[in-house]
């Protein structure tokens, strides 16, 4: 049976994404017969060129994303390169597991509020300057896209990092740095000569995720963005909740043009990884050692601090804003403060945590075993899988979701299963099992395999070893990826609400429609709840070993993914 | 192990099945109500549960709704759930994907509340129940006679597939702390912002508000506002919005933000107000400044106004998707909708503050008397205050003048 888990895996990602994706492309070439499109045509690609300004939105999209990710990479292992060992790199791994749990909604909504040309920044500014009215900027919303770059930016580094982390130790990379010291390097070019090259290849896919997400994000873009035009995936939003149903068409082939352009994303990031490859390794091979590297290495820590400074204060300034009352400019705090929608919204925040968590843990098991099953199955088989079927793993995180959603929803009513928590659960594993995935592998790969041996020798039986000995060994990892599994299916909107058909109110969905009101003190009080579950997952994932394995010391070591 | 594992192929196989059996059970057909016979569909309805597809971005709204549900509830037997939506559209889009996948009975949506587009939209693609509203007890007391809107929907006849449920007209608002006097015309918006540069915008057209905000300026400057009446390919319709064009030539470049960015929405302009970013906003009820007030999101020296040659006017409804799964059950929460009870609760600012559908003079006079007795809220106007309505022009003026906007100002060189 364990034989079947990697297929019975792959099926639950690839199919919701590809019958999705037929979903968009029938309706793409004209094919949609509740709206009388019956036969084949270009008729939807020939509207959909004539838009104004598209091509000025597909640049957006794919200079922005590409930007975006560059700017996160570099960051990232820039930062890596100059710290690691260090006490600021252990201090910036403990601050940025709970960033990851912030929705990316909820960290735009804090940027923007601290950025904007009447946001907190600029109140501080008036406190001295005497403005009393904010200077007519275009800082967020600006044309180029630089405040939604920004945004991204902020938001991808946590999850970076904590990949590259986790890639880490299969590099040896301390006795690495310790040859390139004593050869003379700085610490930033002997990590970029000798221990770069081999971290690269464990952080490209998550780097392609990024990318991808970058390219085709539509709430950050809608809160940072431009708007004049508005980045595609936007705009693809905007023309499929159009009241004439007639632009059902051009959005699919917005949709799969979407797809089109991460693909291009994707072939110009991996152009630009082939050529930096070449001159890295000219480079690499120089023989220059960079010694002083001081400014360097300040640099990449004051972006980094910056980067998750902006986003701690912003979600400082939202926690104010959810008791603010009015709280006009230039004030630099709230006239007055008031519990007064949290205990109004008292019993919906009750029942939106509820359905929250009735998708999440089944979602969350359910992708923890199947992940589980699959990883057992490699060490009994004793094969890694390929890299295509890593590839295959990562597509659902690698296709826009607003390329496909759509035409899920559509599938699942077909076969009957719409709005049905079954539904909602399987549209939500197509996200959480890649995560899963991706955070448990590394751990349950890197467990000696001598312990199963050993028990092997004593005895056990294949199970016995599974259960007794390497469940047990594995339980932080576990943890941590059921608390990541968590933080994923709670952040999901467009799944939640296309598949479930509204019937599944979770803190998401709440969240979003009291946002399209404006206030924002209801956007702070659902963006502190978003929190909340991924919150606790990590602060569990974090205790219930401590608690378990209080008096075993050996056990934090093994535990360290 | 291997037993573990088969165990749980099994569990997943069960629950496969389950979902099999759900399909069975929510594709069953609802039969169409016989709205005549006012008991049949009372009966009909006990037991149901309504879905009501509605804006979810107001929490004083939700709470009404809320409310309405718990009424029905208690007195017809009948469940309400509201979905939350960011856009009436995502209702439309529901049905329509529905209707794609061959669901004719059963469908997710009850009711949405709706008007304008996305009512002509579902109007046209015969995605809506009905007609059935004529025949609803509480529509007798509707104003049918001095509110033409409640069965004109943007000019299309709403032939009984929508009941009215609120009546919506355009007010501006601005901090009369901040500013003495307000231009109240179209010209004398364009002369005032010539002196504050940058101090007003409207949201970002195809949305509702900006899309309004044109129509506003569009029909005060229309030579003869009734061509706006007919659907625009019956006319020159390029003559016709020549002024509109001119005016914003004038206008764009003095905008908030010199017309390179908008506010998403009408919440995120009134946002701009509270943060005096901008000094002039409007909305679809002055009612709304009022709650913005009490809900401190505005200070409370804000106040609102109308044009002096009138602002436009409409009506929002409630339709039932031709798929419902409960369309009694919508029904009878649709009539009740309309009843003085909930009509008199909709217009307390207390709880809403937006407009009746009701004509006075058809109620009972102790009813009567409770609508005069209501405080509407310091930012609310009364029906006096509020000058003349304009009519909405037909939905096809509105989608050609987003298409046009579009090319002239929707991507900034």
């Amino acid at each position: 049976m364990l034989r079947f888990v990697p297929i019975i895996t792959i099926a639950f990602m690839i199919g919701p994404v590809s019958a999705g994706l037929i979903g968009t492309l029938l309706p793409a070439f004209g094919i949609l017969p509740a709206l009388g499109g019956t036969g084949p045509g270009l008729d939807p690609w020939v509207t959909l060129f004539e838009q104004p300004g598209l091509w000025h939105s597909v640049r957006l999209s794919l200079v922005n994303g590409l930007i975006a990710s560059f700017v996160s990479v570099a960051i990232v292992v820039l930062f890596c390169a100059a710290w690691q060992g260090t006490r600021i790199f252990r201090v910036m791994q403990r601050i940025l597991s709970p960033i990851l749990s912030v929705p990316h909604a909820a960290a735009a909504f804090g940027l923007a509020f601290l950025i904007a040309p009447s946001g907190w920044i600029a109140r501080l500014v008036a406190q001295f300057s005497g403005w009393d009215r904010p200077p007519d900027l275009a800082i967020i919303h600006d044309p180029l896209g630089l405040a939604m770059i920004a945004g991204l930016v902020a938001k991808e580094i946590p999850f970076l990092f904590l990949m590259t982390l986790a890639a880490l130790p299969q590099a040896d990379t301390e006795r690495t740095a310790r040859i390139t010291a004593t050869l003379g390097y700085g610490r930033i070019a002997g990590w970029f000569k000798a221990t770069l090259p081999r971290i690269y290849p464990q952080i490209r896919l998550p780097v392609l995720a990024v990318l991808a997400y970058s390219t085709s994000v539509v709430d950050v873009a809608i809160i940072l963005g431009p708007t004049t035009p508005a980045p595609l995936a936007v705009r693809i939003l905007g023309w499929l909740s159009d009241p004439d149903l007639a632009l059902r068409f051009m959005a699919s082939s917005a949709a799969i043009l979407q797809l089109i352009i991460v693909l291009m994303a994707m072939v110009i990031w991996m152009t630009g990884e082939k050529i930096i490859g070449v001159i890295g390794r000219h480079w690499a091979e120089n023989g220059q050692r960079f010694k002083r590297d001081q400014g360097a290495r300040h640099g990449s820590a004051v972006l980094a601090i910056l980067a998750t400074g902006a986003i701690i204060l912003g979600l400082v300034i939202l926690l104010i804003w959810s008791v603010a009352g009015f709280w006009g400019f230039p004030e630099i705090l709230p006239r007055s403060f008031s519990l007064r929608l949290w205990q109004r919204e008292y019993d919906a925040i009750g029942s939106s945590l509820g359905t929250t968590l009735l998708i999440a843990v089944p979602t969350v098991i359910i992708a923890v075993a199947l992940v589980l099953g699959c990883l057992e199955n490699e060490v009994r088989q004793a094969h890694k899988p390929g890299r295509g079927v890593m590839w295959l793993i990562y597509l659902p995180l690698l296709v826009p979701q607003i390329s496909f959603m759509f035409g899920l929803q559509v599938f699942f009513t077909l076969i009957g299963l719409e709005r049905t928590l079954i539904s909602v659960v399987l549209a939500h594993l197509v996200f959480v099992l890649p995560y899963v995935f991706l955070s448990l592998s590394d751990p349950f790969r890197a467990l000696d395999p001598r312990y199963g041996q050993t028990a092997l020798c004593l005895g056990a039986s294949p199970s016995g070893v599974f259960w007794k000995v390497r469940l047990p060994l594995l339980t932080r990892a576990i943890l941590t990826a059921m608390a990541v599994g968590l933080a994923v299916t709670v952040g999901q909107y467009l799944p939640t609400l296309l598949i479930g058909a509204g019937r599944f109110a979770t803190v998401t969905t709440e969240a979003v429609a009291l946002a399209s009101g404006g206030d924002r003190r209801m956007i702070g009080i659902y963006g502190l709840l978003q929190m909340v579950l991924p919150f606790a997952g990590f602060a569990c994932a974090l205790l219930i070993p401590a608690i378990l394995f209080r008096h075993r010391r050996g056990m934090s070591a093994h535990n360290r993914g | 192990m291997r037993l573990r594992m088969r165990a749980f192929v099994s569990a997943l196989a069960l629950a496969t099945g389950i979902a099999t059996a759900s399909l069975s059970m929510s594709a069953y057909a609802d039969p169409a109500p016989d709205v005549g016979n006012w008991q049949s569909v009372l009966d009909q309805a006990r037991g149901q549960t309504v879905y009501w597809h509605a804006w979810g971005g107001e929490p004083r709204i939700n709470d009404y709704i809320a409310w309405a549900g718990n009424q029905v509830l208690e007195r017809y037997g009948v469940k309400v759930i509201q979905v939350k939506l960011t856009d009436t559209a995502d209702a439309v889009t529901k049905v329509l994907s529905e209707k794609t996948a061959g669901v004719n009975d059963g469908g997710a949506v009850d009711m949405i509340w709706i008007n304008g587009e996305n009512f002509a939209a579902m109007k046209r693609n015969d995605l809506l129940f009905g007609p059935w509203v004529e025949d609803t007890p509480n529509f007798d007391y509707v104003d049918v006679e001095g509110k033409p809107t409640v069965v004109n929907d943007f000019t299309v006849p709403t032939d009984g597939l929508e009941a009215p449920w609120g009546m919506a007209q355009v007010s501006f608002y601005y901090d009369t702390a901040k500013l003495d006097s307000v231009p109240k015309s179209a010209q004398t918006l364009l002369e005032w912002l010539v002196k504050h540069p940058g101090r007003f915008t409207y949201p970002q057209p195809p949305n509702y508000m900006g899309s309004t905000f044109l129509k506003q300026i569009l029909t005060e400057l229309v030579k003869d506002p009734k061509v706006l009446q007919q659907p625009a390919d019956e006319v020159d319709a390029q003559a016709v919005l020549a002024p509109l064009w001119g005016y914003l030539e004038d206008l764009q470049p003095l905008l908030w933000r010199n017309g390179q960015a908008y506010p998403q929405n009408g919440a995120a302009m009134r946002t701009l107000l509270g943060d005096n970013e901008v000094d002039i906003a409007f909305s679809f009820s002055s009612g709304e400044v009022s709650s913005a007030i009490e809900a401190m999101e505005l200070p409370d020296t804000v106040r609102s106004y109308v044009f002096d040659s009138g602002t436009l006017g409409n009506t929002n409804f409630v339709a039932i998707p031709y798929n419902a799964s409960a369309k009694a059950g919508a029904v009878v929460l649709a009539d009740f909708l309309m009843s003085p009870e909930a009509q008199l609760r909709k217009q307390d600012p207390q709880y809403w503050g937006a407009d009746t559908v009701l004509a006075m003079d058809k109620l009972p006079k102790d009813m009567q008397d409770a609508f005069a007795n209501l405080d509407l809220g310091i930012a609310s106007l009364s029906p006096a205050e509020r000058g003349t309505v304009l009519p909405e022009p037909h939905p096809s003026w509105m989608e050609l003048v987003e298409t046009e906007w579009q090319k002239h100002y929707g991507v900034v060189q």
